[in-house]
């Protein structure tokens, strides 16, 4: 990216909120247990499609390369995830849940 | 630009949450919650962990930075150590480096300014400064901080003489810049903690100046 051309910088920030802070931590504490490294967070995030990688917030292309990473390695599995994501679809109390 | 205090601005918030707010549950937040069940049921990590590592990044911020900062203009031999290895300047300092990564640190002259950028990603020195603000992580500023920082550096106020030499610093993973900005004209006489107030985190990615 460095080098192109681009309008001027924004200069904006915001503070991050709890769902992204433990985004973050997931990746510290996978990489510190050898689990993940930064070199395959960002080949997940330059494998996004182009489109995807601009519309996604910072720590979503996060989420979605840490997802990626862990499944390749076999950490996790595709089906566990699968029935996961359907199992927090049906949870009543939707954005409450799952908060360590 | 003693005015860039953090924390203090005018006009609306710009630390206001953006839209995404914790109350709806997007495709995204699914996912950060199912991949973080997964990996507890697996014993991979466990909530405790999470939760003290939230602790701990909060816990950082150019708060740190900054007493480097200070330390070095009161101490010019811990300023030479700092800029020979700023990792065991830090820990000497009693600021933890907690990431295998190193620090190095740039001093800005009045012949030499710096700047840092990361133009793969988003690398940044967050042992001593935290979290990176959104605008480190933009496109617009890593593209544009290496071939036009000049320009750049005037969306922040920050005007150079012609003849004072721009360096752009471009971090990598295993390698995170920190600048020495020069001390404020007027401090002479000022304490290593009252000088730390004086340093913005922006001055230490060397976007301003002071």
């Amino acid at each position: 990216m460095g080098g192109l051309q681009a309008g001027p910088v924004e200069r904006v920030e915001h503070d991050y909120q709890l769902w992204e802070k433990r985004v973050d931590a997931l990746m510290v504490l996978l990489s510190r247990k050898r689990r993940f490294t930064v070199d395959e967070l960002r080949k997940g995030i330059e494998s996004l499609p182009g489109d995807a990688y601009d519309r996604l917030t910072y720590y979503e292309r996060w989420i979605s390369s840490i997802t990626s990473a862990l499944i390749h390695r076999g950490t996790i599995s595709i089906e566990e995830l699968r029935a996961k994501l359907a199992d927090i679809e049906r949870r009543p109390d939707g954005p409450q849940i799952g908060k360590p | 630009m003693m005015d860039n205090i953090p924390h203090t601005h005018e006009g609306p918030n710009p630390h206001a949450p953006r839209p995404d707010h914790d109350d709806t549950l997007t495709h995204h937040k699914r996912l950060e919650i199912a991949v973080r069940e997964l990996l507890i049921e697996k014993g991979f990590l466990t909530a405790d962990e999470i939760r003290e590592a939230i602790e701990r990044m909060d816990a950082r911020g150019p708060h740190l930075g900054a007493k480097l900062v200070a330390r070095a203009w009161v101490d010019p031999t811990f300023k030479t150590r700092l800029l020979k290895d700023g990792s065991t300047a830090a820990d000497e300092a009693g600021v933890q480096m907690d990431q295998p990564t190193r620090l190095i640190v740039v001093e800005n002259t009045p012949q030499v300014h710096n700047l840092v950028v990361c133009t793969l990603c988003s690398c940044y020195p967050r042992m001593v400064l935290g979290i990176p603000p959104d605008w480190y992580k933009s496109r617009a500023y890593r593209s544009r901080a290496v071939h036009e920082p000049r320009t750049v550096l005037a969306e922040f106020g920050t005007h150079l003489a012609d003849d004072v030499a721009v360096r752009v610093h471009d971090s990598t993973a295993d390698m995170r810049y920190l600048v020495l900005p020069m001390r404020p004209k007027g401090t002479e006489g000022f304490d290593e903690a009252r000088l730390a107030e004086l340093v913005t985190r922006d001055s230490m990615i060397g976007v301003t100046t002071l």
